[in-house]
């Protein structure tokens, strides 16, 4: 009976020592950890640096409508009679007839301004960011088209699906309070630049 | 004649693509006349507001003390369950999953070998709070709170019983599971748990197929098997599991005394409940003890065979790393085993073209893999050291007996899901008792 006791004595002991050195240990790491969090949330965003316009993003987001989508920034756009972002590479004819086009979806619109100019604007809900016209306006363009995750879509995944697809590594995490990562008109291009196409 | 055209345009289009990557803005913006108004840059919706973050860790809080209260007080089956729909109603399918405690493993570990990242307060707080929970009242956040419990729960249709062997043995996976997620997580490689979590693409109602199809037969297998994600694979209940076994409070089956009836023995679908064994036979007694110590001096032996074994899979393990692979292939072009990019059209081509279109030398890329390989080596030793010890106490475990009188819930394995209540006589005429004593007043 005494040796029984002694038993369970010596089992308590070890399961209080165990016990206090869990909690000492869990509030070690809260405490290491908490100096080293950020109060604000991460997000994940595209570099359009970085970006490859691969089309994976069209593909590898768990929405069935990915939350990556092509945005404009009208201040670096050429507006080009021949956009290679809007047009098929061997266009016929330089129109809006939907074989001349590139986007799948026809969510790019073509508007004239004036000779020889035209505006090239974005339907979002048409978008499904497959990145072909980001992948022309960057191989013969200005690059005002580029993608990037929209956050009002966006389920912002722990393990963003997209990013451990993305073959560039331009996917990253971003502070929530600065969520998007555009190219900056401020930086257009010189006047001095190249022919009109 | 056209058709030639095309293809000296879709080359010359491939050739700008593979040397241009992010646009050169080869166009000066147009001076209008037409006094043309530049309509605003892009619209930038913002993300879920950081107030949300914190009022889901209030929550998180809330159901977690609400489920302690539940199980160690009220102690009734169906206010458990309600709170447990409850859960998987806010967690799963209106926060769509995203961020739980089993994911948030991966943030901390992340934050700690990667400087850059700055984890988010709250999803340090998913992480920290069921364990500190789980220290004072055992498993209640498996119990009501995880939603990947509770969508395994609902479906819980005709529980079989899993040999305890089999039992035990299944559960080495799952501290695999939690070793490999910690080692992908460490070097920066990938997100394990997120990337198969079975049960997600049913919270968002989309996902990829194969992980749709992880899930359902995660969910067929549940019919029959209870909880079988929890039991044998869940990376979070192995730490839970630990550190319920030091919890201060825990479930009992009936707080009076166990009059052995053994009406509860099955009531348990998790086999969590054990039954009273009697003393250790006298000649299994000798026989235990030198298995014991044969054991013991095993394990370091143990221990360091798989650390080897770990080490040596490095070269298998280290391919999760995007660069890892992404050098691998490299060098396969290089040494002209596979095509260049251009005529191909995989991802793995993609990311070499992005390779290239960097400027990098082929040899800066070699180099930081074989550091990277190097770190899957040591953690490759580290993974494989757990992985013995865990097979090591598990096989020390079956040689220790334990004298038990009563019928008591597992420590460890206890879900605290309150289902054995019911099926006690003794907590029954507890509560008829306590009735009356109200009734009477």
């Amino acid at each position: 009976m005494v040796e029984n006791n002694e038993n369970v004595t010596r089992r308590r002991f070890l399961r209080n020592g165990f016990y206090g050195g869990c909690l000492t240990g869990l509030g070690g790491l809260a405490g290491f950890l908490a100096g080293r969090s950020s109060a604000d949330d991460m997000v994940w965003q595209i570099d359009p640096q970085i970006c490859i316009a691969c089309g994976n993003c069209a593909t590898h987001c768990v929405l069935a409508e990915s939350a990556v989508k092509c945005v404009q920034v009208y201040g670096i756009c050429g507006y080009c009679d021949y956009c290679p972002g809007f047009h098929q590479p061997a266009a016929r004819a330089l129109d809006t007839g939907a074989e001349n086009e590139l986007c799948p979806t026809g969510a790019i619109k073509r508007r004239f301004i004036e000779e020889p100019y035209y505006e090239y604007s974005l339907e979002e809900s048409l978008c499904n960011g497959c990145g072909k016209c980001v992948k022309g306006c960057a191989a013969f363009g200005n690059g005002s088209l580029f993608l990037q995750v929209r956050h009002d879509r966006c389920l912002n995944c722990n393990e963003c699906s997209i990013a451990a697809a993305c073959p560039s590594g331009a996917f990253k995490r971003v502070p929530a309070e600065k969520p998007y990562m555009l190219k900056d008109a401020a930086q257009a291009p010189d006047p001095e630049g190249g022919d009109h196409a | 004649m056209i058709r030639l055209t095309h293809i000296a345009i879709a080359l010359t289009v491939l050739l700008g693509l593979c040397a241009v990557v992010s646009g050169l803005e080869r166009f000066p913006p147009p001076e209008f006349e037409g006094g043309y108004l530049m309509p605003p840059g892009p619209t930038t919706p913002h993300p879920r507001q950081d107030i949300y973050e914190y009022i889901d860790v209030g929550v998180l809080l809330a159901a977690l003390s609400l489920a302690s209260y539940l199980v160690l007080k009220v102690r009734k089956r169906r206010a458990i369950f309600v709170l447990m729909v409850l859960c998987l109603i806010y967690f799963g399918f209106w926060r769509k999953g995203c961020v739980c405690p089993i994911g948030a493993i991966q943030n901390v570990v992340l934050s700690i070998f990667d400087r850059t990242y700055a984890i988010p307060i709250t999803v340090l707080a998913f992480f920290l709070l069921p364990l500190a929970f789980t220290l004072f009242f055992g498993r209640t956040f498996c119990a009501a709170v995880c939603p990947l419990g509770a969508i395994q729960d609902l479906i819980l249709l005709r529980p079989v019983s899993v040999p305890g062997w089999l039992a035990a043995g299944l559960r080495v996976f799952a501290y695999l599971y939690l070793g490999l997620a910690v080692l992908f997580a460490a070097t920066g490689s990938a997100f394990l748990i997120c990337r198969y979590d079975p049960f997600v693409s049913f919270f968002r109602l989309s996902g990829s197929l194969n992980i749709l199809i992880i899930g359902i037969c995660f969910l067929l297998v549940g019919l029959f098997v209870g909880r079988p994600y929890c039991r044998f694979v869940c990376p979070y209940g192995v730490i839970l599991r630990q550190f319920s076994r030091l919890s201060k409070w825990r479930v009992a089956i009936t707080p009076d005394d166990c009059i052995a009836c053994r009406l509860c023995e099955d009531s348990c679908p998790f086999g969590a409940i054990k039954k009273p064994t009697t003393e250790w036979p006298v000649t299994e007694y000798a026989k235990g003890k030198k298995r014991l110590a044969f054991l013991i001096i095993l394990l370091p032996v143990l221990m360091v065979l798989c650390g080897w074994a770990g080490a040596r899979l490095k070269n298998v393990t280290s391919r999760m790393h995007a660069t890892v692979r992404l050098a691998e292939h490299i060098y396969l072009e290089e040494t002209g085993e596979v095509a260049p990019p251009g005529t191909l059209g995989t991802d793995i081509i993609n990311a070499s073209t992005a390779f290239r279109a960097t400027g990098r030398t082929v040899q800066d890329l070699y180099d930081e893999a074989s550091r990277i390989r190097d770190r899957f080596a040591l953690g490759g030793w580290l993974l494989g050291g757990f992985m013995g010890l865990v097979i090591g106490f598990k096989l020390a475990a079956v040689s220790v007996w334990r004298k038990r009188t009563d019928y008591e819930a597992d420590r460890a394995g206890c879900l605290a899901c309150g289902r054995c209540f019911k099926y006690c006589p003794a907590e029954r005429l507890r509560r008829n008792n306590a009735k009356e004593a109200i009734s009477v007043k």
